[in-house]
């Protein structure tokens, strides 16, 4: 194979205010050869998106090159022209960001995007670039190809917008292509179906790839080398079968540790029961919800149908589903943010007032939610002291001394140094902004947290250390968990009880263990095994499997009558589970399953 | 970058003292262009306070002919109307001869008094309905922005004009009229700000605290539209400057023989055909006046993490 690619001793540095620079990138090299798929992995920090721009003879605003050469085909592209850049992006390297829904113009038909840049540089006329457009869509396996170009980007899922950003990228056959963490935000069904359309059609157009995550799992599908960086500096090296099964460095073996097992049973850490009372914690009762004007008690959009959850004093109850699927409503139909049409939610067997503003200042205190995205979550012009302060002086009276005490306490115990209570939120990375996140909402001392993804948006190391930091004030505080995650083994590992929800509906509720063990739902059992497993040739695998054929590239649709799973499920029975409302199915203590059929029936 | 907490010292007695007791407010460092701003606006506050005092002539002063008359000349009546700069004019005459540096001088306190007052009374009217429609109900936002639009729909100067004509022309009346007729545009900033904040969630985890209203106005909302706001003042101070400068022109703003910047710089535009520096001068006073202003609120909004920046160009 010829090189494609050579980045060789390469150097990037961020000047600051003070015109100090800080070396980022720290003399990387390797090559990419023609038709190979190399992989930059490592945590946020480590500088694998800044060397993947350098690709492209970009640095973000701030950066620049301090040394090294990256050579496309023996020319450098560092100290290439404006105008050779120009000829170079899109055209011979071209980028794949992360985020399709926000890379897309919403006033513009999909097939005017994708040949867009092929047309404009004159490498096709319109006519070809719509027939390339057309084959791509095909080989990228998405829907209706035909009349795909014609459609507009918020009549398509975030799967294939994601697929069609490739097919934009593809349309011009550039040699190399530069993929920026493309699945990550992702659910676990859409990414599996993402990677595979990927995957083959890098194999079909024999284009090279860098492709950036700090996902090893998916790393060990679709690459052929990998590349570990840490801080700025290549930790290893070597093809995907030998870094994946014998990692040579510790930060690889760190990060290793960090992907979470796949989801099964016994994973799940008991919580000593000495918290047990009568009622639970926290209980909702036949939750009708959803948004829109509200009729007869039926909102015009309704989310979430005849839910009925309770958590136990000191359990930790983990909701789990794909996005769309009703999780958020849920625990903001919890908080109060959204009042219930139907429904009652009770605290300590108390019924609450549906609407937060009429809930006493006493009951709000005892649930707590931690918002998904603590760089919005936090008031950027509060300090942190103010931030933490607040809750202390609003629900228990703490003023002064007292205060800060316990704002020392509260740092201390999400693992955040003392003086990080004069910093402001933009100051501190995504890890620490999330632990202060959570750090706010332990000051009410509540008896409930609910955790909306509160680990989705961090990378993995990061995220694994959160994890670690919940379950440690769990152990100390006895507080109950509501945890909300679309990533089934991260729930797997911390919850006691698990609930799947699909379409508003609960599929199945029950045990951590028992859910996670068969008999499974047909939606729980897709879920399970979409999860990547770290391992080399485990997508081709997974893709064979009915679940995945039938259940994968599939959007949530809510519906009013029947099983919502009905159009997913390999199990469906026609004329049945689309029109009757599933029935309950107790199996064993506690563990229900709402399907047709009969607990023989379901996959073991 | 990395999340790995920096191993502090676990010993169990951990001082809680520890706890910066006044953690250090953060500096703005204005930059050499922000210090520019700060000294000629301090410059033109001093002029504002001081400047009739030390004004050679009175603003109204029609400079006698006899001043002019240069020894060993023979003419007897020179003229008096945009003479060029000399030792008895330090920045020339204008058009009826009167000492434009007097009047600059004199005029600072007229234009500038007047416009910053009427700036911050469209801003206090603006920003408290602007807030007011973006946390109250839908209802409240409807009657107010439908009012606001009704109001932006008539065209400015001719609703002074009515106004004026209607009521005379008095300096209360001018500032309260360029008051209103400017809280319009502010209340569409302030409102659409305030949305915008509104539906973040910071402000969504203090209503699930169970904050009142007035606190998450205050603590929540306001500190995070103060910057575009001021950046926002700034240029509006300068368009009511203009504004008050068109009304004089057509004779309804400030009423000679009062001076002010913009009737100053209208009424001796002729004079740019003699060569004369007379419409010149207040229009540079005007422009230092507002550029500096702009500056100093670039400054400090750079320095405020700089997405005010991004923002304004969204």
């Amino acid at each position: 194979m010829s090189i494609l690619l050579e980045v060789d001793h390469l150097k990037i540095s961020a000047r600051k205010d003070d015109d100090n620079l800080t070396p980022i990138v720290k003399g990387v090299s390797f090559n990419v050869a023609r038709g190979e798929v190399i992989a930059l992995i490592g945590e946020s920090g480590s500088g694998k998106t800044t060397i993947a721009l350098a690709a492209l003879g970009y640095t973000k605003p701030g950066l620049e090159f301090t040394g090294g050469q990256v050579r496309l085909e023996g020319e450098d592209v560092i100290t290439m022209a404006s105008d050779q850049l120009r000829a170079l992006r899109g055209q011979r390297v071209a980028y794949l960001a992360q985020s399709a829904a926000a890379t897309f113009n919403p006033a513009l038909t999909i097939g005017e995007q994708v040949t867009e840049s092929c047309v404009l540089h004159g490498i096709l006329n319109q006519e070809q670039a719509n027939e390339r457009a057309e084959f791509l869509y095909r080989a990228l396996e998405l829907p209706d190809p035909d009349r795909l170009g014609k459609r507009y980007p918020h009549q398509v899922s975030g799967g294939q917008l994601q697929r069609l950003m490739a097919a934009t990228a593809l349309c011009g056959k550039p040699d190399l292509l530069v993929l920026d963490e493309p699945t990550t935000a992702l659910d676990v069904t859409t990414q599996i179906e993402v990677l595979k359309a990927f995957k083959s059609v890098i194999k079909q157009e024999g284009s090279a790839a860098i492709y950036v995550t700090h996902d090893l799992s998916v790393v060990a599908q679709i690459a052929d080398h990998i590349v570990v960086l840490y801080a700025g500096e290549v930790q290893e090296h070597g093809s995907a079968e030998q870094v994946v099964s014998h990692p040579g460095h510790d930060y690889t073996r760190r990060l290793m540790h960090a992907v979470r097992p796949p989801p099964g049973a016994g994973q799940g850490e008991e919580t000593s029961s000495e918290h047990h009372r009568e009622a639970p914690a926290l209980e909702v009762k036949d939750i009708v919800a959803g948004y829109g004007k509200t009729q007869n008690g039926i909102p015009s959009i309704t989310v979430l149908r005849d839910v009925n959850v309770s958590i136990e004093r000191g359990h930790t109850v983990g909701v789990i589903g794909e996005s769309g699927c009703g999780k958020s409503t849920l625990a903001r139909v919890m908080a109060g943010l959204l009042p219930a049409a139907q429904g009652k939610v009770l605290l300590d067997g108390e019924t609450l007032k549906p609407a937060l503003q009429r809930r006493s200042r006493g009951e709000l205190q005892k649930v707590q939610f931690v918002f998904q995205m603590a760089d919005t979550a936090l008031n950027p012009r509060q300090r942190i002291d103010h931030i933490l302060g607040r809750p202390l002086e609003f629900y228990l009276g703490l003023k002064g001394k007292e205060k800060r005490r316990r704002i020392g306490e509260l740092l201390q115990m999400v693992e955040l140094p003392q003086e990080f209570a004069g910093r402001y939120p933009e100051e501190l990375s995504g890890g620490q902004k999330q632990r202060v996140n959570l750090a706010r909402a332990l000051a009410a001392s509540p008896e409930v947290l609910l955790c909306d993804e509160v680990i989705s948006a961090l990378d993995s190391i990061v995220g694994a250390n959160v994890i670690e930091l919940l379950k440690r004030l769990r152990k100390q505080t006895g507080v109950s968990f509501v945890f909300i995650s679309h990533d089934l083994s991260t729930v797997a590992s911390f919850a006691d009880e698990i609930v799947v929800l699909y379409a508003g509906r609960v599929v199945e509720k029950g045990a951590t263990d028992a859910v996670l063990s068969p008999p499974y739902h047909p939606y729980t059992r897709l879920l399970i095994s979409s999860v990547p497993e770290l391992r080399v040739g485990w997508l081709e695998e997974t893709m064979q499997t009915q679940e995945a054929q039938a259940g994968i590239d599939r959007v949530v649709t809510l519906t009013d009558t029947g099983c919502p799973f009905f159009d997913r499920c390999p199990l469906a029975i026609k004329d049945t589970c689309d029109r009757e409302t599933a029935p309950a199915r107790q199996l064993g203590a506690g563990h229900t399953i709402e399907c047709h059929r009969s607990e023989a029936e379901f996959v073991h | 970058m990395s999340d790995t907490p920096t191993p502090q010292n676990t010993n169990s007695a951990i001082q809680f003292d520890e706890l910066p007791d006044a953690p250090p407010k953060r500096k703005i460092k204005l930059s050499l262009l922000g210090k520019i701003g700060v000294v000629v606006l301090i410059f033109w506050a001093i002029v504002v306070a001081i400047g009739p005092m030390i004004a050679p002539y009175h603003e109204a002063d029609i400079l006698d002919e006899e001043l002019f008359i240069v020894p060993g000349s023979d003419e007897m009546y020179p003229d008096t109307d945009f003479q060029p700069p000399s030792k008895i004019v330090l920045l020339g005459s204008d058009y009826l001869g009167r000492d434009t540096l007097s009047r600059i001088l004199f005029g600072a306190r007229t234009t500038i008094g007047i416009s910053f007052i009427a700036t911050t009374l469209a801003y206090l009217l603006g920003v408290l309905l602007g807030i007011a429609a973006a946390v109250g109900s839908k209802r409240l936002d409807m009657i107010l922005s439908r009012l606001n639009d009704a109001l932006l729909s008539i065209p400015s100067i001719m609703f002074a004009l009515v106004m004026i004509a209607a009521l005379g022309s008095t300096i209360p009346l001018l500032i309260l009229l360029t008051g209103i007729i400017y809280a319009t545009s502010v209340f569409r900033i302030a409102r659409s700000l305030g949305q915008e904040v509104m539906v973040s969630d910071f402000v969504e985890a203090a209503r699930v605290r169970g904050e009142g209203l007035w606190w998450i106005i205050t603590r929540e909302i306001l500190p995070n539209i103060a910057m575009p706001l001021a950046t926002d003042f700034g240029l509006r101070f300068v368009w009511v400057i203009l504004f008050i400068s068109a009304l004089s022109f057509l004779g309804l703003g400030v009423q000679p023989p009062m001076s002010d910047w913009g009737s100053m710089v209208k009424e001796n535009l002729p004079g740019l055909i003699y060569g004369s520096v007379a419409p010149i001068m207040p229009a540079l006073a005007i422009a230092t006046l507002t550029i500096s202003v702009n500056m100093i609120v670039d400054d400090i909004s750079a320095h405020t993490g700089g997405k005010l920046a991004k923002r304004m160009i969204a």
